[in-house]
C-alpha cells in the first residue's frame, strides 16, 4: 500500500487530508444544521438563538463546500474496492454529487428565501449579508419550500449514505470507509475478507 | 469446547448483529427528526398555536390581527436613548418606517367595533442596515406569565356548545393555574374601549436589553404613546358604530395632517419582573422618549407594503437584544409559520380579496 502511495498514476488508497478534514467537519455541522432547522420551527424557547446559529453555520457550510468542491476536482480519489457491484458503486457515486448538490443548494436557498422575505441574513450582531434576490412573495415561497423539502430530503440521504459506510465498516470491512479516515486501509487483506463478504452476501438473501 | 463454540457462533452470525445495528442507529437518527420536527411525542410547539387555524381561513391574511391597513412614516430619534444603546435608530435624524394599524380579532373581516385591542406594527431601518421590528397592543400587559397559557387560555374560554358560553369549571381550573390572569380579567371588565387608532397608547408588552456603547445591559419596555388624546365610546355609541368606523376615523384624521406617538422606553430596576409580561413595573420607574414617530399616511393592506412583512418583535437590531421572557421567544415561531403560510398563499396566486382580487366566493370565517 505504502509502496502505491508513491507513484502519482496509482490512485489513492485514502481521500486526501482537506477532503478528509472537510468530510468529518461538514458531516459534523450539516447533521447539526438539520436539527437547529426543525428545532427553530418548533420550539417555544429556542427559535431565536437557533435562527442566530444557523444563518453563519449555513453560510460557512456554503463556503467550505466550494474549496471542499475544488480540491475534489483537482485531484485523484480512491478508487472503490473491487469487491462492489458495479450498480452499488454507481449509486455511491450518484449520492455523493447529490449531496454536493444539496449541500451547495440548502445554504443558496436559504439565503434567497431571506432576501425575498425582506428580511436580513445577520451573521453577527450588525454583520448582515447583502440581498440576492428582489422581494416577492412567490420566490419566498417557493425558496422557502424548496429549502425545507431540500434539508428533509438531505436527511434520508445523510442516513442513507452513514448506513451504507457503516456496512462498509463493520461488515465488508473493504477499506472504503478508512479512505475517508486515518485508518489503515484494508482491501485485499486476506482470504478472511471473502469470507466475511461471503457470508454477508448470504445474509442479505435472506 | 463449549465457550469457543458460542463464539463461533456468534462469529457466523456477525453480519446479522451489524445489520441490527445500523438499523438501531438509523432508527435512532429517524426518531430524533421526528421529535424535533414535532411529528411525534406530542410536545407543545410554536405550530400548536396555529393548529385551530380553520382551513377555510381566508387565504393570504394574518392568522391574527387579520383587518389592517398600512402607514408610512418617519422616526425621528430625540438622542436620548443614545447612552443606553448603540442600536442607530437611537442616533439617526430620520429614519423610514413602514408599519400595520390592526384589530386584534383573527378574523379579516370583523366590524371594528368587535374587539378592544387594538395594534400598531413598525419597522424602522436605519442608515447601517439594521432593522428594528416590532408589534405593539394597547393592552397593558399579557394574560398569562407563559405563552402556554394562551392556549389554556383559548381553550378554557371556548364556549361550550351547549350553552353559548364558556364553561365556568374550566375558567376555574385555569384561573388556579394561571391566578395573573385574573388581573386581565379584571382590566378587561373594566377598562374602557378607545375609539380610534390615533389615541391609543401601543405597549411592547414583553422585555428587551438595552447594549450601550461599554457594553451595559438595561433591561426595557417601550410604549407609543399618542400626542392625541385618548378617546373613548359609551357601549351603546359602540354597538350602533359603523363596520369599519376606525379605519375611517385614522383616514380622516390624517387628511387633516400627521399623527404622532413618543417612543417611550421604560428602564427596569433590579428585581423588576423582567421575564414575565404578566406584571407590570412599578409606575416610578425611569421613562425616556427616546424619539417620536410621524405616521403620514395609510394605504390599503391589499396594495402590499406592510402585507407580507412579519413584524417579528424577536428581530432587532444591533444594540438591542431580546430578555429571557418566555411569551417573546415563543412568538417568533409563531409569527414565522403565520407569515409562510400567508405568503405562500399570496405567491402561489390562492389569495383573492387579501390581494385586491375581486373575490368569486367570499370564504369568511364567520
Ligand atoms: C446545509 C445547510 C443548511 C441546512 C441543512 C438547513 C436546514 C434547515 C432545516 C431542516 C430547516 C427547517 C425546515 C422545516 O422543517 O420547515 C431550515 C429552515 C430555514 N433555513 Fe436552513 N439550512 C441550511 C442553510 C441555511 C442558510 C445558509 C440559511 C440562510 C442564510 C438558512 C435559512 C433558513 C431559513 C430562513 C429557514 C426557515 C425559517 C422560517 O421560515 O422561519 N438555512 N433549514
Ligand atoms: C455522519 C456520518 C457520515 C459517515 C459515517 C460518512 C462516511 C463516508 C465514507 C465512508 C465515505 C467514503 C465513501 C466512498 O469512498 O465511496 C464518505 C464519502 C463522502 N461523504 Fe460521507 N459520511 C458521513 C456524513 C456525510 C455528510 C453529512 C455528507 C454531506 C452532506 C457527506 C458527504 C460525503 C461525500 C460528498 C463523499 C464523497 C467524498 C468526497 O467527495 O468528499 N457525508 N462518507
Ligand atoms: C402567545 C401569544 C400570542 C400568539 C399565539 C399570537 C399570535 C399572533 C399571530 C398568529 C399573528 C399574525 C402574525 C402574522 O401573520 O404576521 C399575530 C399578530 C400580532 N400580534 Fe400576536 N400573538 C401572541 C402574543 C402577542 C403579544 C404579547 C403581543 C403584544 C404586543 C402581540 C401583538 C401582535 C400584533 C401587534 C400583531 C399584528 C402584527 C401585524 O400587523 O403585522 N401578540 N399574533
Amino acid at each position: 500500500m505504502a509502496r502505491k502511495k508513491n507513484i502519482p498514476s496509482a490512485p489513492p488508497t485514502h481521500f486526501n487530508t482537506t477532503a478528509r478534514i472537510l468530510h468529518w467537519l461538514m458531516a459534523a455541522m450539516i447533521l447539526a444544521m438539520i436539527f437547529v432547522g426543525l428545532g427553530m420551527m418548533t420550539s417555544l424557547t429556542w427559535r431565536p438563538w437557533l435562527l442566530d446559529l444557523h444563518m453563519p453555520i449555513g453560510i460557512a457550510i456554503l463556503l467550505l463546500v466550494i474549496i471542499r468542491f475544488i480540491n475534489r476536482l483537482s485531484f485523484s480519489v480512491p478508487k472503490m474496492p473491487a469487491s462492489i457491484s458495479n450498480f452499488q458503486s454507481t449509486a455511491a457515486g450518484t449520492l455523493h454529487w447529490l449531496l454536493y448538490a444539496m449541500m451547495l443548494a440548502l445554504p443558496l436557498t436559504g439565503w434567497a428565501q431571506l432576501s425575498a422575505g425582506g428580511f436580513l441574513v445577520k451573521l453577527f450582531p450588525g454583520i448582515n449579508l447583502p440581498s440576492i434576490l428582489q422581494q416577492s412573495p412567490f420566490l419566498y415561497a417557493l425558496l422557502h419550500d424548496a429549502h425545507r423539502v431540500m434539508a428533509w430530503l438531505l436527511f434520508l440521504m445523510v442516513v442513507g449514505h452513514l448506513s451504507a459506510a457503516l456496512l462498509h465498516a463493520w461488515a465488508y470491512r473493504d477499506g472504503l470507509f478508512s479512505s475517508i479516515t486515518w485508518g489503515k486501509k484494508m482491501i485485499n487483506r486476506s482470504e478472511e475478507h471473502f469470507k466475511k463478504s461471503d457470508s454477508l452476501r448470504e445474509n442479505c438473501k435472506k | 469446547m463449549k465457550k469457543t463454540s458460542l463464539i463461533a457462533y456468534l462469529r457466523t452470525k456477525r453480519v446479522l448483529f451489524i445489520i441490527c445495528g445500523i438499523c438501531l442507529i438509523a432508527s435512532t437518527l429517524f426518531f430524533a427528526f421526528a421529535w424535533s420536527a414535532g411529528l411525534v411525542g406530542g410536545r407543545t410547539t410554536t405550530q400548536t398555536f396555529l393548529k385551530d387555524t380553520p382551513s377555510t381561513f381566508p387565504a393570504g391574511y394574518r392568522r391574527a390581527h387579520g383587518k389592517g391597513i398600512c402607514f408610512d412614516g418617519t422616526f425621528r430619534a430625540s438622542g436620548k436613548g443614545v447612552p443606553f444603546s448603540v442600536a442607530r435608530v437611537f442616533a439617526q435624524q430620520k429614519v423610514p418606517a413602514v408599519g400595520r394599524f390592526s384589530l386584534g380579532s383573527p378574523d379579516p373581516y370583523a366590524p371594528d367595533n368587535s374587539t378592544r385591542t387594538v395594534s400598531m406594527a413598525l419597522m424602522l431601518t436605519a442608515d447601517d442596515g439594521e432593522q428594528w421590528r416590532m408589534k405593539l397592543n394597547n393592552e397593558p400587559f399579557f394574560a398569562t406569565r407563559d405563552a402556554k397559557g394562551f392556549l389554556k387560555q383559548m381553550d378554557a374560554y371556548k364556549p361550550t356548545p351547549a350553552t353559548g358560553t364558556p364553561d365556568p369549571a374550566r375558567v376555574k381550573a385555569f384561573l388556579k393555574e394561571y391566578p395573573e390572569a385574573k388581573k386581565y380579567v379584571t382590566w378587561d371588565a373594566a377598562a374602557p374601549w378607545t375609539r380610534s387608532f390615533a389615541g391609543a397608547q401601543y405597549n411592547v408588552i414583553n422585555s428587551f436589553i438595552l447594549i450601550a456603547e461599554n457594553g451595559k445591559k438595561q433591561a426595557i419596555r417601550w410604549s407609543m404613546r399618542p400626542h392625541a388624546s385618548f378617546t373613548s365610546w359609551s357601549v351603546s355609541q359602540r354597538k350602533q358604530a359603523s363596520h369599519d368606523f376606525l379605519f375611517e376615523d385614522l383616514k380622516k384624521r390624517l387628511q387633516k395632517g400627521p399623527l404622532y406617538w413618543d417612543l417611550v422606553v421604560t428602564l427596569a430596576e433590579s428585581g423588576d419582573p423582567v421575564n414575565d409580561p404578566s406584571q407590570v413595573w412599578p409606575e416610578s420607574r425611569r421613562e425616556i422618549v427616546a424619539g417620536t414617530l410621524e405616521v403620514s399616511h395609510v394605504f390599503d393592506q391589499a396594495n402590499g407594503g406592510c402585507r407580507d412583512i412579519n413584524f417579528d418583535p424577536t428581530r432587532v437590531p444591533k444594540g438591542i437584544t431580546l430578555s429571557d421572557d418566555p411569551v417573546l421567544l415563543a412568538r417568533a415561531g409563531i409569527y414565522s409559520h403565520s407569515h409562510n403560510s400567508r405568503v405562500r398563499e399570496i405567491g402561489y396566486g390562492k389569495a383573492t380579496d387579501a390581494v385586491g382580487k375581486r373575490q368569486n366566493d367570499n370564504r369568511k370565517n364567520k
